[in-house]
């Protein structure tokens, strides 16, 4: 197997090579090394990406096998029979409907707050220029460095007093307020690129600063907004110790402590803790299929153009 | 509208300056707020905290430097540093260089390439929780894929997450699969960079070690000291590993940082004794970033020098 696709690999950089500059290798013997170079760079590259898809692989086989064939060794990759039992075996020995459920909830929740709030000041630090603007945006700027964990304490402290624990609040009630400093820094960044010519035109006409956000910078935000959504999502569903320090109650459990839970009382029961894992994973995987675009939107907007 | 004038408003915007303050306060309030509740409170929360001792149960008792003192006795704070620290010499080098040979290797425009680059930057997105379930099966020692790949290389089976010494490279190599998001970053970088730079060094007769030396690793370094800091700052934090597949274990060779701070708060509940070290984490994070700012900032290029 590994032999034939690189096979096809090497094969597939030739040809291309040949398409990009056919006429140019007839009069140049340099680029015999460039097409030299690209099948070199093309078999590091698959070996690699074998080593990262080894884990999936892994995980994928192990999830479909009958308990006796996980305690063999060496391991047959292809199970025999495949069990697609295992899923519904592992999915519903804990309640994961309601994980699930539950997790929903909290991203819905994270996705109107963070949204809401998030682009609201954004648009303020992007659009409105107001004294103390910069040092608030400076302020934004100091708490994304601000590591969580160094948080995780007096946080705690604060919301058990406010009779919090063990509910959704202190995992959503934060978020309506700024919806977190990288949000904001984000979708500033977004406002800033478009025209603010924009922005005057609707003035004259006498439009109010709340609805130039509106209907305005909010419609042709909806890139910016998406990537902000699909990183809200991935931060809810993966989300671990939030729900870990708040959550007590096995009705209320997202998905990540549903799964961490089932780890801990299914110690060797590897096949149906597979399924499970895959089971979590899938989602994203999905999300990430949808929505690339966006993932790339999301690196792009926070690590070059600031 | 023209009724709203005819009272005295000491809040009515008088100036179009006056407006745009009150208007862009308004928009900022959310994030103001938010600092206010979920940042400066719990900050000064910490503070006291500090200097008291207290388990959530009895009431909170005035300890002075007690807490801060302690810290040097603390066998388990030093081994939780030294863990951590060489956790972040391991996994950040060479996270950076090898996702940074990645990036350089897949910034061609050969058929297929983008297949390769999902491949590399699935990994990341995988939730926390899932991924540390999926490597604790790989790390097993009896079946677990690791074994079975050295046992294919004819290597003898290692006791991954038993043996003290081979715990945390464990980890390591876990957080290594997980250098995807690092290379997109790079990547965007990489296409960011004008072809002119390469067309003007070719005709100058610049090779390709040249060309990386002269142009791409210059142009590159902003996003490379990114990537530093951003790793540094994330490996602080590791937590679910550590906590999930080995509990700290064995003989505490994986007690994280962040994992050792959990212990204290909510196991042990020692709110003074945590908020302590939670400080000492803020400030550790704080000083590596001035290092870094100070002694790699000096050979970042930037190509805009206004």
């Amino acid at each position: 197997m590994n032999r034939v696709d690189n096979i096809s690999v090497a094969g597939n950089s030739n040809a291309t090579d040949q398409q990009a500059s056919a006429a140019a290798r007839l009069l140049s013997p340099i680029l015999d090394g460039e097409a030299r170079w690209r099948l070199l760079t093309l078999i590091v590259l698959f070996v690699g990406a074998f080593i990262m898809a080894l884990p999936f692989l892994w995980l994928l086989s192990s999830s479909l096998k009958p308990e006796q064939e996980i305690f063999l060794f060496p391991p047959k990759w292809i199970p025999n029979p495949i069990r697609f039992q295992n899923y519904i075996d592992a999915l519903t020995y804990k309640p994961f409907g309601t994980y699930i459920a539950n997790t929903l909830w909290i991203v819905i929740l994270n996705e109107i707050a963070i949204v809401g709030s998030a682009s609201l000041c954004a648009y303020g630090f992007a659009r409105i220029s107001f004294p103390g603007r910069d040092f608030w945006f400076g302020i934004v700027l100091a708490t994304l460095m601000v590591p969580y964990f160094v948080m995780m304490i007096p946080q705690f402290v604060i919301f058990s007093r406010l009779g919090w624990t063990d509910s959704y609040l202190p995992l959503t009630i934060p978020f309506f307020f700024g919806g977190g400093a990288f949000n904001i820094f984000l979708l500033r960044q977004f406002f800033r690129t478009l025209p603010a010519e924009l922005a005057d035109a609707a003035r004259i006409d006498g439009c109010s600063e709340l609805g130039i956000y509106w209907r305005i910078f909010m419609p042709l935000a909806k890139p910016a907004l998406a990537t902000v959504a699909i990183f809200t999502f991935l931060n809810g569903w993966n989300d671990f110790i939030g729900p870990l320090l708040y959550i007590n109650s096995p009705d209320k459990f997202t998905v990540a402590i549903g799964l961490a839970t089932f780890r801990s009382v299914m110690r060797t029961r590897w096949d149906l803790l597979m399924a499970a894992s895959t089971a979590m994973i899938v989602p994203v995987l999905l999300l990430f299929f949808f929505a690339q675009r966006y993932f790339i939107e999301g690196i792009v907007l926070s690590g070059l153009k600031g | 509208m023209a009724t709203s004038n005819l009272f005295f408003n000491p809040l009515r915007p008088k100036t179009n300056l006056q407006r745009r303050t009150v208007t862009g306060y308004l928009f900022i309030s959310p994030f103001i707020l938010g600092f206010l509740l979920w940042f400066l409170i719990p900050a000064l929360t910490a503070v006291w905290l500090t200097f008291t001792d207290w388990n959530l149960i009895r009431p909170p008792r005035y300890v002075g430097l007690d807490n801060i003192l302690q810290l040097g006795r603390d066998t388990l704070f030093w081994q939780s540093l030294k863990v951590t620290t060489i956790f972040t010499l391991a996994s950040v080098p060479v996270g950076l260089v090898v996702s940074f040979l990645l990036a350089l290797l897949m910034n061609t425009r050969v058929r297929g390439i983008s297949l390769f680059r999902t491949i590399y930057y699935l990994p990341s997105i995988v939730p926390a929780v899932a991924s540390a379930v999926l490597w604790a099966w790989i790390f097993n020692t009896d079946f677990g894929l690791a074994n079975v790949v050295l046992t294919a290389l004819g290597l003898p089976k290692i006791q991954w997450l038993q043996d003290p010494s081979w715990a945390l490279p464990a980890l390591i190599i876990m957080s290594l699969w997980g250098l995807g998001a690092t290379m997109v970053i790079y990547l965007a970088g990489l296409q960011g960079i004008p072809t002119v730079f390469y067309e003007a060094a070719e005709i100058d007769g610049a090779g390709r070690w040249a060309q990386l030396r002269h142009i791409t690793i210059p142009l590159m370094s902003p996003v490379i000291f990114f990537n530093l800091i951003i790793g540094i700052i994330g490996t602080f934090q590791v937590f679910t590993a550590g906590f999930l597949i080995t509990d700290g274990g064995p003989q505490n060779s994986t007690l994280f940082y962040v994992l050792y701070l959990y212990r204290n708060g909510f196991e042990f509940l020692k709110m003074g004794y945590s908020a302590a070290l939670a400080w000492v984490l803020f400030f550790i994070i704080m000083a590596l970033t001035l290092f870094v700012f100070k002694y790699v900032g000096g050979l970042v290029h930037y190509e805009d020098t206004q």
